[in-house]
């Protein structure tokens, strides 16, 4: 029963801040280019700063036709969008949003699943959804779709193994792949002031770490899978709400990317030198809190970072012009992956010396 | 190794100024909704339909025909704008004026504003001022085509 209420609950924050990535989207790209955005959806009148943005689209992709191309593989084709978008929505169970709940006797941890094997399970289920994408690409049977489609896999394949490799290091220092154990250990200070995250620990493995993520989650300027200019990519052949899949599964890769970002180097649910009774600064003195507002902390907390995280990716998004092939690859091979075994290396001698 | 580092530090720019028109962007927004008014703007956008940007002196708008003191239009149907027109959007049909002075006026003067390409060739070309392109008017977009025909009570004013 918990663990439906938590699955419910989880699900509706991750759509919600899905739905509102789409608008938050185009307001940010506006602002950049001094422009005001979409603010024309409304209510009765009422707009809102075009919040109701997001229920025009859905309602606009619901009532288009539900489009089959005659010569496409039309069970497969029907198939790899859901594909796409499960795999990406499974991957909410593993996330930590915060410690743990006390109500009378029982202790709710903040948790869907506490897998012993968290960060493999997310790697891998990030994995399984280029079925969806080389499926989608392969089903249409058009030859854009199947470029972007290899495109895709091959992107994918190639920056999964700078993205496990440059966790390696990070394993080795909080040693577990358990995420709410990753995030309890910090939990802890270093030197006795500054906060034991993964970015002060490994600033490497964090920055291949973020482009290897950037280059998972398949937008600009690593969206060459799709590349709207030159081939229209994998999805060339779906319309309507399938099509609307698709862009939901972008969305909810950002917000899957921002969430492992933000547990694995910025502390999860941590704040600052917050213990579960309160506030103990290193300067001396403490600021001692209730149980039920140390959760509300921790939980503002990792929302915050969360939402700081989609919000730079965006940025980086409406910043850079899409790589050529050849660049994306020597990034990927010959730059990346290298970079994270000097990381595994330098962690490992560090660690020995200490 | 420095041809990379350039390249590094061109990424970082990019970054910087896309961040910085960002905040300052939202800095002037947030103000805006606070209610304190300044010079410069978050954005350059005119909401259209609500604020209109003023036309130019020169802007070649919707077509008018000038009319003279006792209400008639001042065109005496001598057809140079028929014939200069580059799209060939008017129409003119003469009659003959019982004023022996004007001797012709138009008994219909078309324009089919659909077709017409705003060039302005119309108002060079009349010898009697009496087509003019000033009337301001920019917004007369139509269902139908028939819409866009505008005839001498729509064009005498």
């Amino acid at each position: 029963m918990i663990v439906f209420i938590k699955i419910v609950c989880a699900l509706v924050w991750f759509l919600l801040l899905t739905l509102y990535l789409t608008w938050l989207e185009r307001k940010e790209s506006a602002v950049i280019q001094d422009r005001i955005g979409a603010n024309r959806a409304s209510i009765f009148g009422i707009r809102i700063l075009g919040l109701f943005q997001p229920f025009a689209d859905a309602i606009k992709m619901i009532f288009k036709e539900d489009f089959v191309p005659a010569f496409s593989r039309k069970f497969l084709h029907t198939l790899a969008p859901f594909i796409s978008f499960f795999f990406v929505a499974i991957t909410i169970s593993a996330i930590p949003f915060g410690d743990s709940i006390r109500i009378g006797e029982r202790t709710i941890s903040l948790q869907i699943l506490d897998f012993n094997v968290g960060l493999l399970f997310i790697l891998a289920m990030l994995s399984l959804g280029i079925y969806g994408i080389i499926l989608s690409g392969w089903a249409s049977n058009n030859r854009y779709t199947l470029i972007g489609g290899l495109r895709g896999t091959a992107q994918l394949i190639s920056y999964e193994v700078a993205l496990g490799l440059s966790l390696i290091g990070l394993i080795m220092v909080f040693p577990s792949l358990k995420l709410s154990a990753i995030v309890h250990y910090q939990g802890e200070l270093i030197f006795g002031f500054l906060p034991k995250w993964g970015i002060f620990l490994q600033p490497l493995g964090f920055l291949v770490f973020l482009f290897a993520a950037l280059a998972e989650t398949k937008r600009a300027p690593f969206d060459l899978p799709e590349a709207e200019s030159e081939i229209i990519g994998f999805f060339a052949e779906y319309g309507g709400l399938k099509w609307g899949l698709f862009m939901m599964t972008d969305f909810m890769e950002i917000i899957v990317v921002s969430t492992l970002l933000t547990t694995l180097f910025f502390g999860g649910w941590q704040v600052p030198w917050m213990a579960a009774d309160g506030f103990h600064w290193p300067w001396g003195g403490e600021w001692l809190l209730s149980h039920w507002l140390v959760v509300v902390f921790q939980v503002a907390a990792f929302n915050i970072k969360v939402f700081f995280f989609c919000w730079l990716q965006i940025l980086i998004r409406w910043t850079y012009p899409r790589f050529r092939y050849d660049q994306l690859m020597d990034m990927g091979w010959k730059l990346l992956i290298p970079l994270s075994l000097v990381n595994i290396v330098g962690t490992g001698i560090v660690m020995s010396i200490l | 190794m420095i041809k990379a580092l350039g390249y590094f530090i061109e990424i970082i720019r990019g970054i910087v100024i896309t961040s910085r028109h960002f905040f300052v962007n939202m800095f002037f927004h947030i103000l805006k909704v606070l209610g304190i008014k300044t010079k410069r703007k978050g954005a350059v956008t005119i909401q259209y339909p609500e604020q209109k940007k003023e036309i130019a002196a020169r802007h070649r708008s919707l077509h008018r025909l000038m009319a003279r003191e006792d209400g008639k239009p001042r065109c005496v149907a001598c057809m140079l704008c028929v014939t200069v027109c580059p799209s060939e959007c008017i129409y003119v049909e003469a009659a003959e004026d019982p004023d022996l002075e004007m001797q012709k006026y138009p008994s219909k003067f078309i324009i089919d504003i659909g077709r017409c390409c705003f060039c302005g060739f119309c108002v060079e070309a009349c010898p009697e001022d009496a087509i003019r392109m000033d009337s301001g008017e920019i917004d007369f977009a139509g269902y139908t085509r028939d819409d866009l025909v505008y005839d001498l009570d729509k064009l005498l004013r």
